[in-house]
């Protein structure tokens, strides 16, 4: 459904990816994992068409993506949940849910928002209250509400748990995992690697700007390799 | 009583204009972070452009109420042209760049508009006295006389105002300028084209300035090359007063300037040649005590 080729991009004169390849098949999970610097949040934000590559291509559905704007990309079908959920934290949870349906002209948008709400009651509660005003759990709640009402074919998610306590990671995975059942498919990078892997159909690991290995999930939650590096 | 209740209602009235072009600034200011220090020549150049089409095209003995309209239109139009080429041309390329670029490039903008306007429209070397597209005379009120021209700046430019909150607030495009004015590249990953965000701010913005360079110019009655300038620093000014950002903030200010500006004129030391220094010794107060304005939001650190 999506691949990226032999794609670099560059910050200034440092590469901050360096000939990155991987894919993703429409219906699974496919996580990004690496340390931190290794350049997994600079791939989505050049997936999403807010950077353009030095060199590679992405091509989504048989499509070149990596000369499109960010709009046109989301058009195409991919939506980014980003690292530290950049929410409008100004305005209300609902116009924030909406802005995600920002390219929407449908009547589905109406629906599509009540389904939001019966997912994360606690949203529909407080819809009419400034996104800034809720916990971290809340607002990635927001954060992925947001990213589902564009009705993407592909979510891509940066580093969905970072700061939640342990029973939000629990129930933000098993959202995700829930999505995916829905037949979204989902890329995401996480430092949470044991959470991030046990989800996922396919891991790739992206280390110093390359990836370096790749396979199932519980193939590689089993490799020694990424057990002394990523798992402790 | 009689003076001070007239000082108020001129100091209203110079608020309601000067608001107007405020409003360009706080606009802009928030979408692109951008003080667009060429925004009271927009201004100037719709005076201009309502001047040229009443004194060239209009055929001579046209009542005032198919006047005015028309030259509504031709500063509206004037203005958001010159705005929408100025943001393609000159902002957009610097997209990116060190803000002090684009400041300096706004400051370039403003001289080259009032050059241009100067040497090439025909008398504008000296002030030019503006078209009569209003009814003389005036509304009295008690002791209190309000020339026509200044009860129409004072009935618009609050509608305008109140309609431009009104947009922002409800509209999916105001939506979108509140998401790009928080988080430009958030706003993108909504399938926000923040380029069009950007240009209909200055399409907003012109056509304000467009509007009050008309009421301006019928209220004062003549205009010059220098009206940019010198009110939009003051909108400037009434911008950062009401806290840059903040649309009823802007109008705010504007109304605070007015007052104080008419005010000290009439009551302070130095008469109405000081006027100018209390209206900036007001802004530094302010800056001093209360930088984000009476309306903005301290300002944050972006994660």
């Amino acid at each position: 459904m999506l691949e990226v080729h032999g794609l670099s991009v560059a910050h200034g004169a440092i590469e901050a990816v360096k000939d990155v390849s991987f894919t993703v098949a429409e219906g699974q999970i496919v996580c990004l994992v690496g340390a931190n610097g290794a350049g997994k949040t600079t791939t989505l934000r050049t997936i999403s068409g807010l950077l353009r590559p030095v060199r590679g291509e992405i091509v989504f559905q048989g499509r070149p993506i990596h000369r499109l704007p960010a709009h046109a990309v989301l058009a195409a079908g991919i939506a980014h949940c980003p690292e530290g959920r950049r929410l409008f934290t100004g305005l209300t949870v609902e116009e924030n849910l909406l802005l995600g349906a920002h390219l929407r002209r449908d009547r589905q948008i109406e629906p599509d928002l009540s389904r939001v709400y019966d997912l994360f009651p606690v949203l529909g509660e407080r819809r009419t209250e400034r996104a800034g005003l809720f916990s971290g759990g809340e607002q990635q709640m927001v954060a992925i509400g947001r990213a589902m009402m564009a009705r993407p074919k592909l979510v891509m998610f940066d580093e969905p748990t970072m700061g939640l306590s342990p029973i939000m990671i629990q129930r933000i995975m098993d959202t995700l995992a829930l999505l995916r059942d829905q037949g979204t498919t989902i890329l995401m990078v996480e430092q949470n690697a044991l959470a991030a892997l046990t989800l996922a159909d396919h891991g790739h690991v992206v280390d110093l700007g390359r990836t370096t290995l790749q396979g199932p999930g519980e193939h590689l939650l089993a490799d020694p390799r990424i057990r002394e590096a990523y798992l402790g | 009583m009689a003076t001070l209740a007239q000082q108020i209602v001129n100091g209203l009235v110079l608020g309601a204009l000067i608001g107007l072009i405020a409003l360009g600034y706080t606009m802009v200011y928030g979408i692109v972070q951008l003080i667009n220090f060429a925004h009271g020549e927009v201004f100037m150049v719709g005076a201009f452009g309502a001047h040229f089409i009443s004194l060239y095209v209009l055929p001579e003995g046209v009542p005032w109420y198919a006047a005015l309209p028309v030259m509504f239109l031709a500063a509206v139009a004037v203005s958001v042209v010159v705005a929408m080429a100025m943001e393609r041309l000159a902002y957009r390329p610097l997209r990116g760049a060190h803000t002090l670029a684009p400041l300096i490039t706004a400051l370039g903008v403003s001289i080259l508009l009032q050059e241009v306007v100067r040497v090439f429209y025909p008398g504008a070397t000296a002030p030019l006295p503006f078209p009569r597209a209003f009814p003389d005379g005036s509304l009295a009120v008690g002791p209190v006389t309000v020339l026509w021209t200044g009860v129409l700046a004072l009935t618009v430019a609050p509608l305008l105002g109140a309609a431009v909150h009104l947009y922002v607030e409800r509209s999916r495009l105001g939506r979108a300028m509140r998401a790009t004015a928080q988080d430009a590249d958030a706003a993108r990953l909504m399938g926000i084209d923040t380029d069009r965000v950007t240009l209909a701010t200055f399409v907003i913005g012109g056509v304000l300035a467009g509007v009050g360079a008309v009421l301006y110019g019928i209220h004062y009655t003549q205009i010059d090359t220098a009206i940019g300038f010198q009110n939009g620093i003051f909108a400037f000014t009434a911008a950062v007063l009401g806290g840059i950002g903040s649309i009823r903030g802007a109008m705010l200010g504007a109304l605070c300037l007015g007052l104080v500006k008419s005010l000290a004129g009439q009551y302070a030391w130095g008469g109405a040649q000081y006027d100018y220094v209390w209206v900036f010794a007001l802004l530094i107060l302010v800056l001093m005590f209360r930088p984000q304005g009476f309306l903005g939001r301290p300002e944050r650190v972006r994660a």
